[in-house]
């Protein structure tokens, strides 16, 4: 196990820059989440941590050792691949055992190696069988049996669960969590699905267009977004983004934005109060769980608006309020025994203690 | 249709009409084979009767005595220019000029195929696109410049010298054929097979091309047949003993001395359409088992 650096990395194909320096500390046993729509440079920056596409710029080191021009195979890392990337003519031991071979490890040494990490996966009896005779959960796990009997100082995942169904994406997801805290290996994940992020990562980096946009906690980057992209692409629903005037008032400055019924002001913590100016344009960043019905008792002794509500959709957990706040769609996470009607007028708290607020101009948090 | 129902099996038009365009299918798929059929049939049949039962009977008519004489006689006794030994040993020099040439073509264009699609380099796709260029190069055109690169390297009049030629104008199919089916083979297998610390080689010798079955037996059937058939350049640089079959059958049918000896003439012909015949038969097999192995992937 080890620690990774990624130094001002960069990569570019002719004119076209698809990573623009980037700079990530890895630590040992951290788990790494590497989250980005499509295109943002993810893959690419995995694939030049192991050492399958060359860096243009810049300085990738694995326990402080520079790896730049070294083989992916001295590099001491094994990655699992979105399509599994087993070998279809060799059986499941044999695709455990083929690095290990190439490496000139004897025989007797694979042999015990494959035997422990198909107990620790839980694939014994399909040792003999060929990748086309096993399910996709079964294949992900060999392969994940392929990268674990290596035992290297860095693992790299490429989308491993993103071939699966629903479900199964689930349980695996758990299994790889579990892995990680059983072996406390240093890994680095890359995925396009937030909840995936979310829930596996020790850290999270979250990528667009080839730059970092923020990297921290889970908890950070879903509570305390960098700017207005991380806010929409961290959480499901997204994070409600309204357009909003701070004003002045007797309580303290306010936000105030429009409903369907007119108008409604919400007043600003002191934290949030300090950074802002009245007249200053802002947009107010709110989850869609700030949100709560009267009937809640965490609404207690929180600031209201009233709002018609347009549509509700329940999801048997929780129920979705739609409404109209400064002319964008704004949703509401609600109780599902919350007493909203569509087309009804009902009055919200907000927990403003969770807010943040981003510069319309830049998307940059406030 | 409620009527059609209570009124039981008989024919209506809905029913009938269908079963008369299977019939005509039918039907014209028996035409077709027939008119593919025949000519073997005259061949088997005029090959096992006799001289003298050939020049008074019909074409079509089945062997009073069928025997093996005629068969016997192509190939050990017909006579091939001057000598009179048989096609036997021209057989074997096309077996000889075939297999390697097969081979070494296939080994090439997998080769290549596999470094133009999974090691690009800049300018792999122009590379491509010039080796193709060799696909629509006809025989007659290299034969003069083909002829003096043989006297140099000494080959010429040699078995050895077919093999080169057959496998340089055999790479550009197989590059084609490997290349395509390549193009189109998961890059992350040679990814992690990279990071597993196998090289180019290993990749190719295991990973690569015990995949390839399907494209394999593809590319074997079409040059096996291509060259064990070639007569252009078998005639222009092979020449008295290195002769290979189809020359040697040649020489036999449009010998203008003596007595044409029909019922030779097809069973050599017969002797020199078997392996091919073989191949397509074996190998075919292979191919239909590889293109199921893919079909149910998952």
């Amino acid at each position: 196990m080890a620690s990774l650096s990624i130094r001002n990395v960069q990569k570019r194909y002719g004119a076209l820059d698809i990573l623009k320096g980037v700079d990530i500390d890895v630590g040992d046993g951290e788990f790494l989440v590497l989250v980005g729509p499509s295109g943002c440079g993810k893959s690419t920056l995995l694939n030049m941590i192991a050492g399958l596409d060359d860096i243009s710029a810049g300085e990738i080191a694995i326990d402080g050792r520079r790896v730049n021009e070294l083989h992916p195979k001295d590099r001491d890392i094994a990655m699992v691949f979105q399509s599994y990337a087993l070998y279809p003519n060799m059986s499941v031991r044999q695709n455990i055992a083929f690095g290990m071979e190439m490496r000139g490890v004897p025989k007797p040494e694979r042999e015990r190696a494959i035997g422990q990490v198909a107990k620790l996966l839980q694939i014994e009896p399909m040792l003999d069988r060929k990748p086309s005779q096993l399910s996709g959960g079964q294949r992900q796990r060999v392969a994940m049996g392929r990268a674990l009997v290596r035992n290297p100082k860095v693992f790299l995942f490429d989308e491993p669960l993103s071939n699966l169904d629903a479900k199964l994406r689930v349980e695996m997801r758990t299994e790889i969590k579990k892995l990680h805290q059983r072996l406390g290996a240093t890994i680095v994940y890359v995925t396009h699905d937030q909840i995936e992020a979310m829930t596996l990562a020790t850290r999270i980096a979250v990528m667009r267009g080839g730059e970092l946009q923020q990297l921290g906690t889970p908890h950070e980057i879903y509570t305390r977004p960098n700017n207005v992209f991380v806010a929409g692409f961290m959480g499901s629903p997204a994070m409600n983004l309204i357009p909003a005037l701070v004003s002045g008032g007797d309580g303290g400055p306010m936000v105030r934005f429009s409903t369907l019924d007119g108008g409604a002001g919400l007043a600003l913590g002191a934290d949030l109060a300090r950074r802002v100016r009245p007249g200053q344009e802002v947009l107010l960043g709110l989850r869609p769980e700030c949100f709560s019905d009267l009937g809640d008792e965490h609404s207690r002794g929180l600031p209201t608006f009233a709002c018609t509500v347009e549509l509700t959709e329940p999801t048997g957990a929780d129920l979705l309020a739609m409404l109209t706040l400064g002319g964008v769609e704004t949703v509401a996470r609600l109780r599902p025994d919350a007493a909203v009607h569509p087309g009804a007028s009902a009055v919200f708290a907000v927990d403003m203690t969770k807010a943040v607020l981003f510069d319309p101009a830049s998307g940059v948090r406030i | 249709m409620a009527e059609t129902l209570t009124q039981g099996p008989s024919p209506t038009p809905a029913t009938l009409l269908p079963a008369l365009g299977r019939a005509g299918l039918y039907g014209a798929l028996v035409v077709l084979a027939l008119v593919y059929a025949t000519p073997l049939f005259v061949m088997v049949i005029t090959s096992l009767k006799s001289l003298e039962e050939i020049r008074n009977g019909n074409l079509l008519s089945l062997p009073l005595s069928p025997n093996f004489d005629a068969w016997i006689k192509a190939w050990s006794g017909a006579c091939v220019g001057v000598a009179c030994e048989g096609v036997n040993r021209f057989f074997v020099n096309s077996v000889m000029m075939a297999v390697p040439s097969v081979a070494i073509s296939c080994l090439l264009g997998a080769l290549n195929g596999y470094a133009l699609t999974k090691w690009k380099f800049r300018g792999a796709d122009l590379v491509f696109a010039l080796i193709l260029f060799g696909c629509f190069i006809p025989f007659q055109i290299v034969l003069v410049p083909m002829a003096s690169v043989l006297g140099m390297l000494g080959l010429a009049s040699s078995t050895a010298g077919l093999v080169l030629v057959h496998v340089v104008y055999g790479v550009c199919f197989t590059t084609l054929f490997f290349r395509n089916y390549y193009a189109a083979f998961p890059s992350e297998l040679v990814k992690a097979a990279t990071i597993d610390g196998a090289g180019f080689l290993r990749i190719f010798w295991r990973i690569m091309l015990p995949n390839s079955l399907p494209i394999l037996v593809v590319t074997v059937i079409w040059q096996f047949t291509n060259i064990w058939n070639d007569f252009l350049f078998g005639a222009s640089f092979a020449s008295g003993t290195a002769q290979p079959m189809t020359v040697a059958l040649n020489n036999i049918v449009n010998t203008s001395t003596g007595v044409k000896e029909y019922n030779v003439d097809m069973a050599a012909a017969i002797i020199a359409a078997l392996p091919t015949l073989l191949v397509y038969v074996l190998a075919g097999r292979y191919f239909v088992r590889g293109l199921m192995a893919g079909a149910v992937k998952g």
